[in-house]
């Protein structure tokens, strides 16, 4: 990752549990070992669990400021977005991550806040793929939900995120066997992959195999997870 | 198809039911279930002969399962909790008319309105039929992804086998969580289907789906028949899986979400020497209860682990002619039980026991 082009305002989106939101904190994690201000709101007001909050602790020992709904990991079911959502545009002197609900049903709580955005112009906004999704399995169905999601955020994407993975079973040919999907999904956009997202564990193997490789790490460990 | 695809509990139920041949769902949004309606609404539509339909309610939609049931064809409603309350007066009428329909409970804590995260505390409402009336549903408690599509095309088949409702009933949690599964079920059984209403073409008597009976006698008749119908399920369709039983002293019994926390904890527990092992109902209704029983002669002691109030617990007690203890491990309220929570009372029954 190349701070110094670094837009202020960083934007993932995608096919519903493609991967948005490890992504998006472990993107956080990253950016706070160069920038002193960093800034995370989670925006997704379909998914019921597994959450940004989910990861809170570990935000916090970063320092990573965190915008989530109070009603995030509650009983109760109002998709609601804070008031303070907005500082992410007023106060310019941070880097602001922001992790938006799956598909085009999540995508309208970004619209909401598109104009800012775009009025300021300093953004990436990433359209997170994967290949092992039912729905998105090749690249014409990914291109579609992508414009689907475009319609409801008001914003065109800026580049790709590969994340191609089958959870826990993941491997590292699971990963390669990917890469000429999302060539096909950039070339067919015209968009850059800016980064292939893989486990940590993985990436020893694949250093050398994917270029803009990025380790994610799963900060959350579920107490009905199958052990490895 | 061969590969492996990621999907998330409810989406995967929607797809393996339309992989099962179901055609026609109806359904009302409610969390934690609401992606398996928002899935059937993209998909069904494509689908030849596909109808998704998002009802005004929960009656409304059970309601046209019952209609479409009545014609022999493949049909599913899904809801969570409160919903499920709501359709108990049709899940009766399915019964009493003898009709096939598959129906999802992803379930969320309650009474009441409740909270929409995790729970089992709809334990009774399915295995005790929840509507009124002497009956039986099939219900089926999926504990990963894979099998949530398994039984889906398994619950389909087995109501159509018997001609009668059968529910998944799943919780928030399996719902939610996103694992590799292959959808790969292999072909649909087709089941002679002479009673459906499909049209006489003043070509037969016509049929009648009804469940009112004029002549109490003959009701009678009928509900007697009806359940030598559950006696051959009960006979033929038990499901469980066992888990390190060989030499268990411990037999902790859950299913769903519970019985993978549970696993965890047996792990734990045979590193520190307990003999523990578990025994998961795969079918709630019919109940594993002649396995129970046999357990009962060789283990010690049990420990139901269930996030209700301790329900799936008299069921265990009355499998097992209450030959041990069974004790209680329970998280309520949408708390899911930990590894530590299940840990202890494992402990715990070690100490009633006593050492052999």
């Amino acid at each position: 990752m190349d701070s110094r082009n670094l837009k202020r305002i960083t934007v993932f989106a995608g096919h519903y549990g493609s991967g948005k939101t490890n992504i998006a904190i472990n993107y956080a994690l990253k950016l706070k070992e160069s920038f002193d201000k960093v800034t995370i709101a989670d925006l997704d007001i379909v998914n019921p669990y597994f959450r940004t909050k989910d990861s809170m602790d570990i935000l916090k020992e970063h320092s990573v400021k965190l915008i989530s709904s109070p009603y995030a990991n509650t009983n109760v079911d109002t998709p609601a977005l804070p008031a303070e959502t907005y500082s992410i545009f007023h106060d310019v002197d941070q880097i602001g991550i922001i992790d938006v609900g799956g598909d085009d049903r999540g995508a309208l709580a970004l619209g909401r806040y598109a104009d800012y955005i775009l009025k300021e112009g300093n953004y990436e906004f990433l359209f997170v793929i994967n290949k092992y999704r039912y729905l998105t399995s090749d690249p014409q169905s990914t291109i579609q939900v992508m414009r689907e999601i475009e319609e409801a955020a008001g914003m065109k994407f800026t580049g790709i995120v590969n994340n191609s993975n089958l959870g826990d079973e993941t491997t590292a040919e699971n990963v390669i066997n990917s890469l000429e999907y999302a060539d096909k999904v950039a070339s067919l956009t015209g968009l850059n992959i800016k980064m292939t997202c893989a486990k940590d564990s993985l990436c020893d193997i694949l250093k050398d195999k994917v270029d803009n490789l990025f380790p994610i790490t799963l900060y959350v460990r579920q107490s009905w997870a199958k052990e490895n | 198809m061969s590969e492996k695809v990621l999907m998330k509990g409810n989406e995967a139920m929607a797809e393996a039911a339309i992989m099962a041949g179901c055609k026609h769902y109806f359904g009302y949004p409610i969390t934690p279930q609401t992606e398996v309606a928002a899935y059937m609404s993209k998909r069904l539509p494509k689908v030849d002969g596909g109808v998704f339909l998002q009802a005004e309610s929960e009656v409304a939609a059970i309601n046209m399962v019952i209609g479409v049931a009545s014609t022999g064809k493949r049909v599913m409603t899904s809801s969570s909790s409160p919903g499920v309350s709501l359709k108990s007066e049709g899940l009766s009428y399915l019964a009493g008319c003898d009709l096939p329909a598959l129906v999802i409970n992803v379930q969320r804590g309650g009474p009441g309105l409740g909270g929409i995260q995790p729970s089992q505390s709809d334990y009774f409402q399915a295995t005790r039929g929840g509507g009124h009336g002497d009956y039986h549903m099939l219900v089926l408690a999926p504990d990963s992804v894979q099998e949530m599509v398994n039984l889906t095309f398994k619950g389909f088949d087995l109501a159509e086998k018997y001609r009668m409702p059968a529910m998944i009933l799943a919780d928030g949690t399996m719902g939610q969580m996103m694992e590799p599964v292959s959808l790969d079920m292999g072909e649909v059984t087709k089941y002679e289907k002479n009673w459906a209403l499909t049209g006489t073409k003043c070509e037969r008597e016509p049929n009648i789906v009804n469940s009112l009976y004029i002549d109490p006698a003959e009701l009678e008749k009928i509900n007697f028949e009806r359940y030598e119908r559950y006696k051959m399920v009960e006979e033929n369709e038990v499901m469980y899986e066992e888990y390190l039983m060989d030499d268990a002293e411990i037999c902790i019994v859950a299913f769903g979400v519970a019985a993978r926390v549970s696993k965890n904890a047996i792990d734990e527990a045979r590193k520190k020497g307990i003999k523990v092992g578990m025994i998961r109902p795969i079918t709630l209704w019919p109940f594993p209860k002649d396995v129970l029983n046999k357990a009962a002669d060789k283990v010690k002691a049990f420990v139901s682990v269930e996030l209700s109030m301790g329900q799936m617990i008299e069921d265990v007690k009355l499998s097992i002619e209450c030959k041990k203890p069974v004790l209680l491990c329970n998280r309520v309220g949408g708390m899911i039980t930990t590894t530590d929570d299940v840990l202890k009372s494992i402990e715990e029954a070690a100490k009633i026991g006593g050492e052999n």
